[in-house]
């Protein structure tokens, strides 16, 4: 009976384990599938010359990612700068000064704001923000822009990420144990300065990690950049200008690529690269986590 | 009201406690006597860490709790409206059960209280954090070691710490809420010792876990117990003669 338990006891042992290796397997399949549909238009083009060519045109057999790339890039960068604020104030103020009443009407409504489907933040965007940029914002920088453009991408993305944002830092300066903001106020601290000296110190690597969930995140967002950016192969000059990040790419042109020769292949480098730039943030962003945490020694 | 005929700068009056609907802490009148350790006692729930803590307002931080009564300090109710939390939470300083360095190094620890009420200069900053963390017997024990992390600390060498670290904004009085409960029994020792020397200056007010404890350093003792206040009385007299039946089945240690 004992040997029984034990045998037991092992075989779910080395099944979890089968399953936890499997779902990692998983990242390197789609790795590697991407890899294997992609290396047609390598071998063709050379890797570095897709990236760094600004032409793309299919039926020519031009496949120039840099527009695509620097698109996703600059798409994500502005919504985190407009997005980051936003939600730190917004979470101190809830965890720290707001009474109980304001977050138990705040909270939902924050979890409410992050279950709404890409779709319609494109559709607000479109609706709102392209025509805000056109008609009131543009004018005052540029001599013409229709509105769909980096600018209109970035302020949606950074609508649909605030949501995120904020229900992550609001756990995180949660966790903020109660004790040490005890000591700080019974120093005499005001409540801000226990928030810039401690909380915010305390939740530093947090509030990395909670830009790095945030910015993946926004890599990734397809259906609602897609609707605002324009869609335009080109390197855009300035916020103002449309352009393309590579989810759009995809989405936009999968199933469509009638029999232009490598254009499939193309779009799996795009999908590959899309999986690099995530794979390879998440790294960077580890290794920072990393390093600030040895620094700080909490 | 509960005399102990010494001269005093807090006095407690009416204070009533309620954490929702709960009556912690039911019409307590008290002086403190100054320059003295005075110790509250009682088994645990008797409200005497809530006591404690009406002393330096930290209850503001917690909006369940309602208070009324009068609560005077230096001759000014710290109870009364427009009066600047602040203010008396410099004055009193607080050591608390656990001790919980800010996430900062040694040295910034101390200085943390000195720059949030102003002090800029380096060399007066420098000058006052060695001064305390030479006080708490610290400074030789860690010497070079004032810039790494605070946590790298033993248990007992951060409660120093925080004593230190409360002693350098300057307090009047200072409050210890079970301040050795999480410490050896050397450690124990070392801030007992730092009270004993500290008496001197100030006005002690501690929230004791252990009978021993308060015998072995209270000039006063403040016996709690269901929210109110059993008996106050010099230490000598409350050990050897205690006026209430409770406070003789308390110390024989009845029910704790």
């Amino acid at each position: 009976m004992k040997q029984f338990r034990i045998i037991i006891n092992k075989f779910v042992r080395q099944t979890m384990l089968g399953i936890a290796v499997l779902s990692l397997l998983l990242l390197v399949v789609i790795g590697l599938t991407l890899l294997v549909k992609a290396l047609p238009v390598i071998k063709e083009h050379s890797l570095w010359a897709l990236l760094t060519d600004s032409s793309w045109k299919p039926f020519k057999g031009d496949f120039g990612f840099l527009p695509f790339v620097l698109s996703t890039l600059h798409v994500s960068i502005i919504a985190i700068i407009i997005a980051l604020p936003v939600s730190l104030l917004t979470a101190i103020y809830l965890n720290t000064f707001a009474s109980k009443t304001i977050r138990h009407f705040f909270e939902p409504a924050i979890d409410l704001l992050s279950g709404i489907p890409p779709v319609i933040y494109g559709v607000w965007g479109t609706l709102t923000i392209v025509p805000f940029i056109a008609d009131t914002l543009a004018p005052h920088f540029v001599d013409y822009s229709s509105g769909y453009s980096v600018l209109a991408g970035g302020i949606t993305l950074s609508v649909m990420i605030i949501p995120l944002l904020i229900s992550v830092l609001i756990e995180l300066f949660r966790s903020v144990p109660d004790e040490i903001i005890h000591a700080s106020l019974s120093l005499g601290a005001t409540k801000w300065q226990t928030v810039k000296k401690v909380i915010l110190r305390k939740s530093f690597p947090g509030i990395i990690a909670a830009v790095v969930l945030a910015v993946s995140r926004a890599f990734g967002e397809t259906i609602a950049v897609l609707m605002v950016c324009g869609n335009m192969a080109i390197i855009p000059k300035s916020i103002f200008d449309a352009c393309y990040p590579l989810p759009a790419l995809i989405a936009n042109n999968y199933g469509e690529m009638l029999s232009m020769p490598n254009y499939e292949s193309a779009l799996m480098l795009g999908a590959l690269l899309l999986f690099m730039i995530i794979v390879f943030f998440n790294g960077i962003s580890r290794l920072t986590l990393y390093h600030i945490e040895k620094r700080f020694q909490m | 009201m509960e005399q102990t005929g010494q001269p005093h700068n807090v006095s407690i009056e009416n204070l009533d406690v309620f954490i929702e609907a709960n009556h912690i802490l039911k019409n307590i009148n008290l002086t403190i006597p100054e320059k003295s350790i005075t110790c509250i006692i009682g088994p645990s729930g008797c409200g005497k860490s809530t006591l404690l803590r009406t002393l330096n307002r930290m209850h503001d931080e917690t909006p369940e709790v309602r208070i009324s009564g009068k609560v005077t300090v230096d001759g000014q109710n710290i109870y009364a409206p427009r009066v600047d939390v602040i203010n008396v939470r410099k004055k009193m300083g607080l050591l608390a059960q656990r001790p919980c360095p800010l996430p900062m190094s040694v040295f910034d620890n101390v200085a943390y209280g000195l720059r949030i009420h102003g002090m800029r200069n380096r060399k007066d900053i420098n000058q006052r954090v060695v001064q305390y963390l030479q006080y708490v017997g610290l400074w030789d024990e860690i010497q070079g070691r004032v810039k790494s992390s605070a946590a790298r600390l033993s248990v007992g060498q951060q409660q120093r710490l925080c004593l230190a670290r409360g002693l350098a904004i300057e307090p009047e009085y200072i409050l210890g809420d079970e301040a050795t409960s999480s410490l050896d029994p050397i450690s124990t020792k070392k801030i007992e010792e730092l009270f004993l020397k500290l008496k001197e200056k100030y006005t002690i007010i501690l929230v004791t876990h252990t009978l021993r404890q308060a015998r072995r350093i209270a000039d006063y003792l403040i016996f709690m117990y269901m929210g109110e206040i059993v008996e106050a009385a010099p230490a000598e007299q409350f050990f050897n003669n205690p006026r209430c039946q409770l406070t003789v089945d308390y110390l024989s240690g009845s029910f704790s």
